[in-house]
């Protein structure tokens, strides 16, 4: 029991000896690292937990031919509009976007969709684009939401193609595992 | 505030799904509560590291970092640090913001927010377990291409 413990932590316990390595180095550095760590997981559970429920409504109450028929391999501009859709509505860091990409992937939606979801969420989350607009200004901000998409449509689709199918179902099988009760 | 709104639309949500099926609710619930599980002993880890990062790698010390830099090399760094750093865009715009003010150049700021967004180094461990090797590493490289295009078509415009 602890063992398995200790196992699924390792990495959690080599950077808190780390952590506690830079404080006796640098007091002032370590001690600001924590308060940074600490910060982070306040901004981690301010977004994960409320998602991950929505994940598992998603899940009970969407489904698999809807998901199929609106993003699965014979959606065409249908699955696309709906990654843009999901993508720019989102709200939160990168890794709060890989649980709800599993999700989509439980209830079979093509892959390369998945991918330009995940383009669209590190580029193009409606909220932040206005505060992007006042930051940088318009050309800035189009041309970012515009070459972003562009590259990431067209690259969506030649990762999809690049993976083998065989590794596809496994990629698949590893998705519904992070989410499967 | 934003962690406001999707608590409360989460709330509302389960709320509903709770008086139209309260056997299908807590199994959705049963769901969200072994993902976090399962997600805990990855997060866990990147949260520590990029709480030291951060420390490192501080808004202070990438604008030293950023702020002299120009020209193709400054791109590079931009990049660089861009993909290594995490932080949220709350903290990362006006940093650019500041950064232009004391005279960093448009594409070098592009490449810093845009891989920042984007390439996520930090946790491609997570990535790794939810899509495998292969995509995750071609996701990220992707998006770092993404990044040095979006830069150069900055370069030639602003």
């Amino acid at each position: 029991m602890i063992k398995t413990i200790i196992k699924k932590y390792k990495w959690s316990i080599i950077l808190l000896i780390l952590l506690a390595i830079l404080y006796f180095i640098n007091s002032n550095l370590g001690e600001n690292a924590t308060i940074k760590t600490l910060s982070n997981f306040k901004s981690m559970l301010s977004v994960l937990p409320p998602i991950l429920v929505l994940i598992g409504l998603l899940d009970v109450w969407v489904p698999k031919e809807t998901m199929i028929k609106y993003m699965g391999h014979g959606s065409g501009i249908k699955g696309i509009f709906m990654s843009l859709l999901l993508g720019s509505l989102a709200a939160g860091p990168l890794y709060a976007a890989f649980p709800i990409a599993a999700i989509l992937m439980k209830k079979e939606a093509r892959f390369a969709y998945i991918l330009f979801f995940l383009g669209v969420w590190s580029s193009s989350k409606l909220p932040l684009l206005l505060y992007e607009y006042t930051s940088f200004g318009g050309t800035f901000t189009t041309i970012h939401v515009i070459s972003n998409l562009t590259i990431f449509l067209i690259g969506s689709f030649l990762i999809e193609k690049m993976i083998k199918k065989e590794s596809l179902n496994k990629i698949y099988l590893s998705a519904n595992s992070m989410i499967d009760d | 505030m934003t962690s406001y709104i999707i608590y409360g639309l989460v709330i509302i949500l389960t709320i509903i799904s709770a008086i139209v099926d309260i056997d299908k609710t807590k199994k959705a619930i049963k769901i969200g509560f072994n993902s976090f599980k399962k997600l805990l002993p990855s997060i866990t880890p990147v949260m520590i590291f990029i709480g030291i990062t951060l420390s490192i790698l501080s808004p202070s010390s990438i604008s030293m970092i950023l702020g002299k830099q120009s020209g193709g090399l400054g791109i590079i760094v931009g990049l660089i640090t861009g993909s290594i750093a995490f932080m949220p865009s709350f903290i990362a715009f006006p940093l650019g913001e500041s950064l232009l003010s004391h005279g960093a150049g448009y594409p070098q700021i592009a490449a810093f927010i845009s891989s920042l967004m984007a390439v996520g180094i930090v946790s491609l461990a997570i990535e790794i377990q939810y899509f495998g090797k292969k995509a995750a590493v071609s996701r990220n490289i992707l998006a770092l291409i993404t990044s040095v295009i979006f830069s150069l078509i900055i370069w030639g415009v602003m």
